[in-house]
This record gives structure tokens, C-alpha cells and sequence, in this order.
């Protein structure tokens, strides 16, 4: 078994409802759909999304998609027009789910590669240089 | 086959993107979405303060730019533009086509959403409109409401297409409804085709936030193209309630399994009971084939019968809010920020004012993911971002008087202090609730532009 992020094997959209907000988190294939049945709890999702989410996590599945449905119960600071915060409609949620770890076996090749300017998305700060700072 | 195409995912979309959609392709039905649960009640107020407001204005500078090439091209057009004053945006639609010399242009509108003024009768006929989340009675509030519309179904959209409307407004009634309403009237499909209608609805989430299926928003971003050209989608759509989603050839953006099933989830609740008027569809019936370039088919949809309530939305004023902020640069910015941080709340600690709700977030570093990602221990640049909530308006502005003086009377290198103090504002909260659909009455009406 090894460790990887979701977004090696799933992809997302998050976005309100009501005080809330949802993630359909949808895998690659279909064995990357039966990993996040068995590992992507409504338990450890919340404990992941910490004090972002003040409610408790439902789960629903959708098979035909591949995917799970995630509702992420008083996540917002207030409804969308109510809340101060800036993610105030959960529009970034996806993403943050999408960087939570999981348990994958060593023989299952993820489908989404690792960052790479021409495989996937590009290394940060390609057009930036950073200077090492003492 | 009868294409129908979003130009409109919400009041403040694209421009450009409805006339694009019209001239870059072909189309049958180009529907318009401008009503967000915070528009109603926006416009509700511009209506308060003028009787002719509370419609969307856009619409009909857009109908004024594109009229000539939509009856040229036999293209009808669904939107809800008409807000909380259809009858209103019917007049300006009417002066803007007679000034054309488009007389007999005939426009529908359908009406009976907005039950503002007919909440009291409603509550005293023992219908309680309690929240949905909490289960509260609305008399709580009832002083503060300031808009109540109900979510219509899609039959008097068809019903004003059958009546010949070439435009047919709305006020609140269902997004994907704007879709679902043509496809009603062109195919035929009575009200127990509860998998056609499940089919057309799912048809009407796909397309209702515009871009959002064509590879706007899409996890994958870098393999998108044609960014400054994305194209809109477009449902090619069967009398048998399947259908093909896609955009006009040429466009940029993307339209695969992979955003179509993207958008399906956006917003879902429990992907079995997708609820509106016309059906209770089920998502996970459906399946997804991609049958060609930017061509994905959609099929086997199921739904069942709908409820017999029509879920209302109530917006009420829920006390005021300010959020401003500063930019803070150079060595130390992380720790400078919380020191401006403490320095603001305990001057107004000081100063005797504490609130209901506040809010500090340090944007570059944690305020949409929180510790999520390990955060970084050093930043050259960081917003600090704070914000109050509170039921007294006086307190507020108070607050939004106290950020400018961390410029000149905090660490260095705080700037960024721009568009003044920031001033409260009113807060808007929403309200769900159920109404037996007995105590609503639609009224469709359809008229020439002329006479």
C-alpha cells in the first residue's frame, strides 16, 4: 500500500447549498471508484476539512458516474450571501478535498500523473523564479 | 432533434456568450439564466424603491442588440429575466421591439411566483413555511422578509411557447425548467413521461451554469483550450428524453465525460431525489458516452412522480456587514499581519464594540483551505482580510472605520488601503420552505409586441 493524494485518482466540483456545500468527487476507473467506496468516508472527510466544516458529512453514491457526493452540513460561515468568509459559496472545496491522502494498493498505476509541465498540470511558478533566501 | 443553448449561467455571466451563441452556430431555443437566490431579493429592493425595477436589465439591452438576427433565424428565447416584475420587463421588451419595427413579435410571460404580498393569507390558510433546514415557523421572521418566490414548473413555459411566443420571461421558477419548458412543447410530453422529464431536467443541470460543462471550473484546467473562446453548451435534444451535449464548432473549452460529469454533481443533494415540479429525477440512472469531438450523449434517465409542494424562497434581512482589507509586504509579512490582526479587534475592544460574528483570514495563506495544505512558513506578500456581522449598523461602520490606521500606526509595510472605509451593508438570508401547490395560481399571457 502507498499514500496519494485524491487528485491522482479522482477528479471534483464543489459549490453551495444552503449553509452548506457539496463535493462530487468522481474517480478515474472504475477500481479507483471501488478505493474511494471502501476509503473515502464521510468519518474522514470531515476530519479532514477540520474547522472549515462545523456539521457533520453525509455520503451518497452515484455508480453510474463513479462518483460520491459529499454534503459538507454548516461549511460556510453563514449561507453564501450571509457569510464573511472568502470562499463564502464552498467554490474551493473540491480542491481542498481533492488534496486529502489515501491508501492505494502498490500494483494500482494512478491515472492521473503527478505535476509535470507536460503530463500534468504545470510546476508552480514556471514563469517566476524564486530566489533562495538566507 | 431541437437544439437548445445557455448563453446565461447567472445575472453578471458572459456578455458576450449569448450573442455568440446565436451567430456561431446553429440553434432552436436560446435560454437565459439570470437568477441567483441573492438576485430576488437585490431586485425586490430596486423595486421597493421604484415600482418599474426588479427585472434584469441586461436582457433587454441584449433582445435590443440581437432581436434582428433571432427572427431571422427563427431562434426563440426562454429566460427568467423578469425577476420580481415580469409585467415591467414585458414593457421594455415591447418598446424596445416596436422601436425595431418588430410589432408583431409576440412575448409570454408567466407569472404567479412572487407570493411577497400574499404571505399572510398563505400563513393565516395554515400553510406555516417553515424552514426546511430547521424546521422553523416563518413568524420568526416575518417582519424582515424581504422577497418570497416560488420555484414554477416548467408546463407555462410550454404553454406560452404553444400560445406562439417568440420570448418567453419568467420570474423564480426552476433553472432547468428554461430547458425542460421547450422541450415539453416541441415533443409533446405529457405530465406522466416521468422519464422524459427526467431526462430534460438533467438536460437543464447540465447547461444551467453555462461554462461549467464546456471546461469552465474543470479540475483538469490545464487541458483546457480556448480559453478566451469558450464555447457555450448546446443540447441536441430526442423526443425520447435523451440527448447531446456539446458547443459550437470552433469555440474553445472542452465538453467530455469527464466536465459533463463535473457539473451532474455541482449542487447535488442526494443524486436519487433530484426534486422539482415537474419530477423527482433520479442522477444515477443516467449514462454518459462520449459519441464524438466535444459530443457527449446522455441517456436513461428515470424519474418519478413529483411532490405535491413547490419549494418557495424567502430572503429576509438578518442584520448588517462590513468586510474590507490591507495588503502587508516584506520580511515578516505572516507575523506583521497578526499583529495588525490583534491591533484592530483590541482597539475596537478598547473602544467598547464587540460583534455577533467576526472574521480574520489571511489570504495567501489559509483562507479557503485552512491548514488543509501544511501552510508556508514564510510569505513575501499577504491580504489580511477581516470582517464583522452584527444585528447593529452603527457598529459596523464603526468597524469599518478602524482598518485605514494600520497603514501609518502598525508594523511597516502595510498598504493596499483602497475604495475607502468599507461601509455596512445590509445581510440577506435565506429562507427555504414547501407550499402545497394548490395555494399557488400561474397565469401565463401571451401579447404583440404592438397593440
Amino acid at each position: 500500500m502507498r499514500r496519494v493524494p485524491l487528485s491522482r485518482i479522482a477528479h471534483a466540483r464543489s459549490g453551495d447549498k444552503g449553509t452548506g456545500s457539496n463535493v462530487g468527487l468522481i474517480a478515474a476507473d472504475d477500481r479507483g471508484y471501488e478505493i474511494l467506496l471502501a476509503r473515502a468516508t464521510a468519518e474522514k472527510v470531515k476530519a479532514h476539512f477540520g474547522g472549515i466544516v462545523r456539521g457533520v458529512v453525509e455520503r451518497y453514491e452515484a455508480p453510474n458516474l463513479r462518483a460520491l457526493n459529499f454534503i459538507l452540513h454548516d461549511s460556510l460561515g453563514g449561507g453564501g450571501s450571509a457569510s464573511l468568509r472568502t470562499d463564502a459559496q464552498g467554490k474551493t472545496h473540491a480542491l481542498a478535498l481533492l488534496m486529502m491522502e489515501i491508501e492505494i494498493p502498490d500494483d494500482y498505476q494512478t491515472p492521473y500523473p503527478e505535476g509535470s509541465p507536460s503530463k500534468g498540470p504545470p510546476a508552480e511558478g514556471l514563469s517566476a523564479p524564486r530566489r533562495k533566501s538566507r | 432533434m431541437i437544439r437548445i443553448a445557455n448563453g446565461q449561467g447567472f445575472w453578471g455571466d458572459s456578455v458576450d456568450a449569448p450573442g455568440r451563441l446565436v451567430e456561431e452556430g446553429p440553434l432552436d431555443y436560446l435560454t437565459l439564466d439570470y437568477l441567483a437566490e441573492v438576485t430576488m431579493s437585490i431586485m425586490q429592493k430596486l423595486r421597493r424603491r421604484d415600482p418599474a425595477a426588479g427585472y434584469a436589465t441586461d436582457f433587454v439591452d441584449l433582445v435590443k442588440t440581437l432581436l434582428p438576427r433571432l427572427v431571422e433565424k427563427n431562434i426563440r428565447v426562454v429566460a427568467n429575466a423578469g425577476g420580481v416584475n415580469p409585467q415591467s420587463c414585458r414593457a421594455a421588451l415591447r418598446a424596445v421591439a416596436r422601436a425595431a419595427g418588430f410589432g408583431g413579435l409576440k412575448i409570454g410571460v408567466v407569472s404567479g411566483d412572487d407570493i411577497f404580498d400574499r404571505l399572510g393569507e398563505i400563513l393565516d390558510a395554515g400553510c406555516p413555511l417553515a424552514n426546511m433546514e430547521d424546521g422553523r415557523p416563518l413568524s420568526e421572521v416575518s417582519e424582515r422578509v424581504l422577497s418570497a418566490n416560488v420555484y414554477l414548473s416548467s408546463y407555462p413555459i410550454a404553454e406560452a411557447l404553444a400560445g406562439g411566443a417568440q420570448i418567453v420571461l419568467t420570474g423564480r421558477s426552476t433553472d432547468p425548467g428554461l430547458v425542460l419548458g421547450p422541450m415539453i412543447h416541441e415533443f409533446g410530453w405529457e405530465r406522466q413521461d416521468w422519464d422524459r422529464l427526467a431526462g430534460g431536467t438533467v438536460a437543464g443541470h447540465i447547461v444551467e451554469c453555462g461554462a461549467q460543462c464546456s471546461g469552465g471550473n474543470f479540475t483538469r484546467w490545464w487541458e483546457v483550450e480556448g480559453w478566451d473562446h469558450l464555447g457555450y453548451p448546446v443540447v441536441e435534444a430526442d423526443p425520447d428524453g435523451s440527448f447531446i451535449v456539446t458547443k459550437h464548432e470552433g469555440t474553445g473549452g472542452m465538453v467530455t465525460e469527464e466536465t459533463i460529469a463535473e457539473q451532474l454533481v455541482y449542487e447535488m443533494g442526494n443524486p436519487r431525489r433530484y426534486v422539482t415540479p415537474d419530477v423527482v429525477a433520479d442522477f444515477t440512472s443516467v449514462h454518459l458516452e462520449r459519441c464524438g469531438p466535444d459530443r457527449v450523449r446522455v441517456s436513461g434517465a428515470r424519474g418519478a412522480p413529483p411532490t405535491d409542494t413547490y419549494k418557495v424562497s424567502i430572503s429576509y434581512l438578518d442584520g448588517f456587514k462590513a468586510v474590507g482589507q490591507v495588503t502587508i509586504a516584506g520580511p515578516h509579512a505572516i507575523a506583521k499581519a497578526r499583529v495588525c490582526a490583534e491591533a484592530l479587534w483590541g482597539r475596537l475592544r478598547r473602544a467598547g464594540f464587540t460583534y455577533q460574528e467576526t472574521l480574520t483570514e489571511l489570504v495567501g495563506l489559509d483562507s479557503c483551505h485552512g491548514t488543509i495544505p501544511q501552510p508556508p512558513s514564510h510569505l513575501n506578500e499577504v491580504v489580511l482580510r477581516v470582517g464583522v456581522k452584527d444585528r447593529d449598523r452603527a457598529k459596523v461602520d464603526r468597524f469599518g472605520k478602524e482598518i485605514a490606521p494600520l497603514v501609518t500606526s502598525g508594523p511597516p509595510g502595510v498598504t493596499g488601503f483602497a475604495g475607502g472605509r468599507p461601509k455596512a451593508t445590509e445581510v440577506v438570508s435565506f429562507w427555504p420552505a414547501l407550499i402545497p401547490k394548490e395555494l399557488v395560481r400561474t397565469t401565463v399571457t401571451v401579447e404583440k409586441a404592438a397593440g
